[in-house]
C-alpha cells in the first residue's frame, strides 16, 4: 500500500518533498520515520527536484563491455554535471541505472523512460543532447 | 480494431472459440506480416514500419494484418519484420524499404533481397527464418509464442492454444495429480536457484491453509538478462495460464505478479492481458464454469536488487523495505508468505513453461534436455558477439555452440574470445576450456558459476578480468541491503581492492585479501545476494589469477582497459604523425620531434586520452621497462 502511495505521489510532483511524507504517514498512520524508511531503501524514489527530461545512461554488463562508461563520461562533460546531478536550469537530469533490458543495442541511454538511443559511441552525445534540447523546447 | 468480449462459460466455449479462431485463420485471404514490437525493436523505429505498412495497404486497398508482436529475439538485426505465410525474414528494415517490400514479397510472394538476412555482406541470403543459424539450433518452449502472436490481443493466444493447458488440467486432472506432473517432469525453477518447482507447489499445498497465495516474480534485476521482459511484453498470457495452474493445483485464491518499474511495455501488457483474461471469464469467478476462483493483479517494483529475493519480495509486495529475513518460515509454510498466507513464488520463465508441460505431456518434456535439468532455457545472449538477442536452447547444449553456431562467434573476428560471463552479478566467469561443456544447473555449478536467470555476456581480449569483477562488486555493493555486516560492508571493502588493483595502486596481498574476504561474505550473509556476491571475483581469481597479478605485481593491464597501467610508447613504423595525440593530452607528455613523436614518461599520467584518440593504433601500452623515454 504504502509503496504505491509513494509512487503514485511522485508521479504527480516528480518527486517526494518532506511535507508529502509527513502527510502520507499522517493518513496512512505509520510513523514519518517508516515512511522515510521505505522510501530511501528504493532506488526509484526521489527526495530533491529532478530536471524536465531525465537522461539514464545504461551501466548493465553488456553496456559495461561495450564501453558505457565513455558515453556516461563524454554526458557529463557536455551538460556540466555529475551522474545523479540536475542542470541548474532544471533541464536536465543525468542518471545511470542497472539495465534496460536492450542489450542487443549496447551502450544504451533512454530518454524520460520513453525514447530509446542504442549501439552509441562518445561522439554521438552530442546528438542526443541536441534532441532532448530541441524535442522539449528547453536550452540546456 | 476494438475486441469483443463473451464470457466464456465452460471448457466446451473454449474449444470452440479455439477452432473458430484456427479455422477463420486458415481460411484468411489477407496478407500478414509480423513486425517485432519488443522493446529493442521499438527503439530502433518498429512503429514506424507499421505506420507505413498502414499507408501502403490503405494506398493499394490490400486487406494486410499487422501483428504486432513481441521480441522475436534476433534484437541485433532490429526492427524485424516476418512476412507470412512463406515466413521470410527481414532485418534492420527501413520506412523506405516498406514500399517495395510491401509490393514485391507481400503481394506478389517475391523475396526483397536487399533486407535479407546475411551471415557476411557478401554470403548469400537465408529467406526463412528456420534457416537463418540464429534460429536453427533453437528449441522455443517457452517462447513458442512469442513473435507470433499479438500480446495485446487474447484472441491470438487462444488460437496458438492458449489456456489449452487450463481446459485439460480443469476437465481431466485432480490437483493432485497435476503436482505430480510438475514433479515428474523435473521443471526447475527459472529464477536462478533451480528449486523443483513441483516440490515448492507439493510444500504450498500442505501447509493446510485455506487461502493461499501465487506470486510471480518478475523483478528481473541482473544486468544483462531481458528473458523475463521479453516474456511478459511478448507473451503474458503463458504467464496467466502458468499461474492459474498452479492455483488449481495448490488451491490459490490470489496472484500478484511483481514487476520492475523499468519494464513499462512490460506493465501494459500484462495489463492488457489480464483484462482481457477477465472479460473472458479466465481469471475471476468460476472460471470455465468449474469451481476455480483465481484473480492476478500487478505490483510494479520500486527499484531494488534484492527485492528478486523471494523474500525480500514479498516484503516489497506488502509495502515494507525489501530486505530478506531468515526462513524459516519458508514463504510456502503457513504464517511465512505474502500477509501470512502461504505462497507459492516461482519465476516468469518457470510459469511459462507450465502450460507446455501440461498440453504435451510429460513424455515430450522429458526426452528435452539432461538427466537432472530438463526442458529448455531462455538465455540473453549479448556482449562482445556477432548475434545478440534472445535465444531458447535446451538444456545440454554446449556453450560452443551458443556462442559459435547461434550467437556467429565474436562481434570483432580479430578478437579471440576470453571468457562467457554467466548467471550476472551472482554468476561467475567461465574461460574457454570449459567452453565443450554442457550447460545445465548442476555442470556450471561445478566450474564456480551458475546458471542464474539466464544472463549470458561474452567477453573478448579487450575485457579486463578485474575491471569486470570490479563492476560487477559495484553494483552488488550498492545493491546490498544492508541488513548483514558482512554483505554490507564486505561487498564495499572488496570494491575498494579492486578498484585499488585497477587503478595501478595494487598492493602484495591483495589478491589474498580478496579471496579471504569472499569467503567471509559468503559465509556470513542471509540471503543469496550475499551469498553469491563474491561469485564473479572468486571465479576470475581461480581461472585469470595471472591476469591479477600482473595488474598487482607489474601495474599492467593486458586488455588495456585500466587506466594509470603500464608504460606508453608510439610505434613510429604505424605512426602516421598527424599529431592527434599530442592534442589529446592534457599533461604535455608528447612530444614532437622533427620526424617523430614520442611520449615522456616522467610527465605521462597513463590516463588512456592518446590511446583512445590514435586512428592507426600505433600508441602501444606494455609493460614497464627499467629504459624509459623521457625529455631528458
Amino acid at each position: 500500500m504504502l509503496i504505491a502511495v509513494l509512487q503514485r505521489v511522485q508521479e504527480k510532483i516528480g518527486f517526494l518533498p518532506e511535507d508529502a511524507m509527513k502527510m502520507i504517514a499522517e493518513r496512512l498512520s505509520l510513523s514519518l520515520n517508516n515512511v522515510y524508511g521505505v522510501a530511501s531503501f528504493y532506488k526509484h524514489f526521489h527526495f530533491k527536484p529532478r530536471g524536465k527530461n531525465i537522461v539514464k545512461v545504461c551501466m548493465g554488463t553488456a553496456c559495461h563491455v561495450r564501453g558505457a562508461r565513455s558515453v556516461l563520461t563524454e554526458m557529463e562533460q557536455q551538460l556540466g554535471i555529475k551522474e545523479g546531478e540536475t542542470t541548474k536550469d532544471m533541464s536536465v537530469t543525468l542518471e545511470t541505472v542497472g539495465c534496460v533490458g536492450c542489450c542487443a543495442l549496447a551502450p544504451v541511454v533512454t530518454i524520460n523512460d520513453k525514447d530509446l538511443f542504442g549501439e552509441l559511441t562518445p561522439r554521438m552525445v552530442d546528438d542526443i543532447i541536441n534532441s532532448v534540447r530541441s524535442e522539449h523546447g528547453t536550452h540546456v | 480494431m476494438e475486441l469483443t468480449f463473451k464470457r466464456l462459460e465452460n471448457v466446451k466455449d473454449l474449444d470452440n472459440l479455439h477452432k473458430k479462431l484456427r479455422k477463420e485463420h486458415q481460411e484468411s485471404t489477407a496478407h500478414r506480416v509480423r513486425v517485432c514490437c519488443g522493446t529493442a525493436c521499438q527503439a530502433t523505429g518498429s512503429l514506424k514500419l507499421i505506420d507505413q505498412f498502414e499507408k501502403e495497404a490503405a494506398q493499394k486497398q490490400v486487406n494486410l494484418e499487422i501483428v504486432k508482436t513481441g521480441c522475436q529475439g534476433f534484437c541485433q538485426r532490429g526492427p524485424v519484420v516476418i512476412q507470412d505465410p512463406q515466413e521470410i525474414f527481414y532485418q534492420k528494415v527501413k520506412v523506405a524499404d516498406v514500399p517495395t517490400l510491401f509490393s514485391d514479397s507481400v503481394l506478389h510472394g517475391v523475396p526483397y533481397r536487399k533486407q535479407l538476412y546475411r551471415e557476411f555482406a557478401l554470403s548469400d541470403p537465408n529467406e526463412k527464418v528456420q534457416d537463418i543459424p540464429f534460429y536453427k539450433k533453437q528449441k522455443r518452449l517457452a517462447l513458442h509464442r512469442n513473435g507470433v502472436v499479438d500480446p495485446c490481443n487474447i484472441y491470438d493466444a487462444i488460437r496458438e492454444d492458449g489456456y489449452a493447458g487450463l481446459a485439460k488440467v480443469i476437465t481431466e486432472m485432480k490437483p493432485d495429480e497435476v503436482i505430480e506432473i510438475m514433479k515428474k517432469s523435473g521443471l526447475r525453477g527459472r529464477g536462478g536457484a533451480g528449486f523443483p518447482a513441483g516440490l515448492k507447489w507439493e510444500h504450498t499445498k500442505k501447509s493446510g491453509a485455506k487461502i493461499k497465495a501465487v506470486v510471480c516474480n518478475g523483478d528481473e534485476g541482473d544486468p544483462g538478462a531481458f528473458m523475463d521482459r521479453s516474456l511478459m511484453e511478448g507473451d503474458p498470457h503463458s504467464v496467466l495460464e502458468g499461474m492459474l495452474i498452479n492455483a488449481y493445483a495448490i488451491g490459490a485464491q490470489f496472484g500478484y505478479i511483481y514487476v520492475r518499474h523499468e519494464y513499462p511495455l512490460a506493465v501494459k501488457n500484462l495489463g492488457v492481458a489480464i483484462n482481457q483474461a477477465r472479460s473472458l471469464g479466465l481469471l475471476g469467478k468460476n472460471i470455465l464454469g468449474s469451481s476455480l476462483e483465481f484473480d492476478i493483479e500487478i505490483k510494479e517494483g520500486a527499484g531494488a536488487f534484492v527485492c528478486g529475493e523471494s523474500t525480500a519480495l514479498v516484503a516489497s509486495l506488502e509495502g515494507e523495505r525489501g530486505m530478506p529475513r531468515p526462513r524459516p518460515p519458508r514463504l510456502s509454510e503457513a504464517a511465512g508468505g505474502l500477509w501470512n498466507m502461504p505462497t507459492n513464488l516461482n519465476n516468469v520463465e518457470t510459469f511459462a513453461n507450465v502450460p507446455t508441460i501440461i498440453t504435451k505431456g510429460l513424455d515430450y518434456y522429458t526426452k528435452i534436455g539432461t538427466e537432472k535439468s530438463k526442458g529448455t532455457k531462455v538465455f540473453a545472449l549479448t556482449g562482445k558477439i556477432k548475434n545478440t538477442g534472445l535465444i531458447e536452447v535446451p538444456m545440454g547444449i554446449t556453450l560452443r555452440e551458443i556462442i559459435f553456431d547461434i550467437g556467429g562467434g565474436m562481434l570483432n573476428p580479430e578478437r579471440q574470445f576470453k571468457a562467457v560471463q554467466t548467471g550476472g552479478p551472482s554468476g561467475g566467469c567461465i574461460p574457454a576450456q570449459f567452453l565443450d561443456m554442457q550447460v545445465d544447473f548442476d555442470t556450471l555449478a561445478t566450474v564456480g558459476s551458475i546458471m542464474g536467470s539466464g544472463g549470458m555476456v561474452v567477453l573478448d581480449e579487450d575485457d579486463c578480468m578485474v575491471d569486470v569483477a570490479k563492476f560487477f562488486l559495484s553494483f552488488t555493493k550498492s545493491e546490498s541491503c544492508g541488513k548483514c555486516p558482512p554483505c554490507r560492508v564486505g561487498t564495499w571493502q572488496m570494491y575498494e581492492i579492486l578498484d585499488r588493483i585497477t587503478a595501478g595502486r595494487g598492493e602484495k596481498g591483495d589478491i589474498e585479501r580478496l579471496e579471504k574476504m569472499g569467503k567471509l561474505v559468503v559465509a556470513g550473509s542471509l540471503c543469496g545476494l550475499g551469498n553469491s556476491a563474491p561469485n564473479p571475483v572468486l571465479s576470475t581469481i581461480k581461472y585469470f589469477r595471472e591476469e591479477y597479478e600482473e595488474h598487482v605485481n607489474d601495474k599492467y593491464c593486458r586488455a588495456k582497459r585500466c587506466q594509470g597501467m603500464g608504460s606508453y610508447r608510439i610505434l613510429p613504423e604505424h605512426c602516421i604523425l598527424c599529431g592527434l595525440c599530442k592534442q589529446a593530452c592534457a599533461f604535455d607528455a608528447v612530444v614532437e620531434l622533427r620526424d617523430k613523436f614520442f611520449i615522456d614518461q616522467d610527465y605521462c599520467t597513463r590516463c588512456k586520452a592518446c590511446y583512445s584518440v590514435c586512428p592507426t593504433e600505433a600508441i602501444l601500452i606494455e609493460k614497464r621497462s627499467a629504459h624509459a623515454e623521457t625529455r631528458k
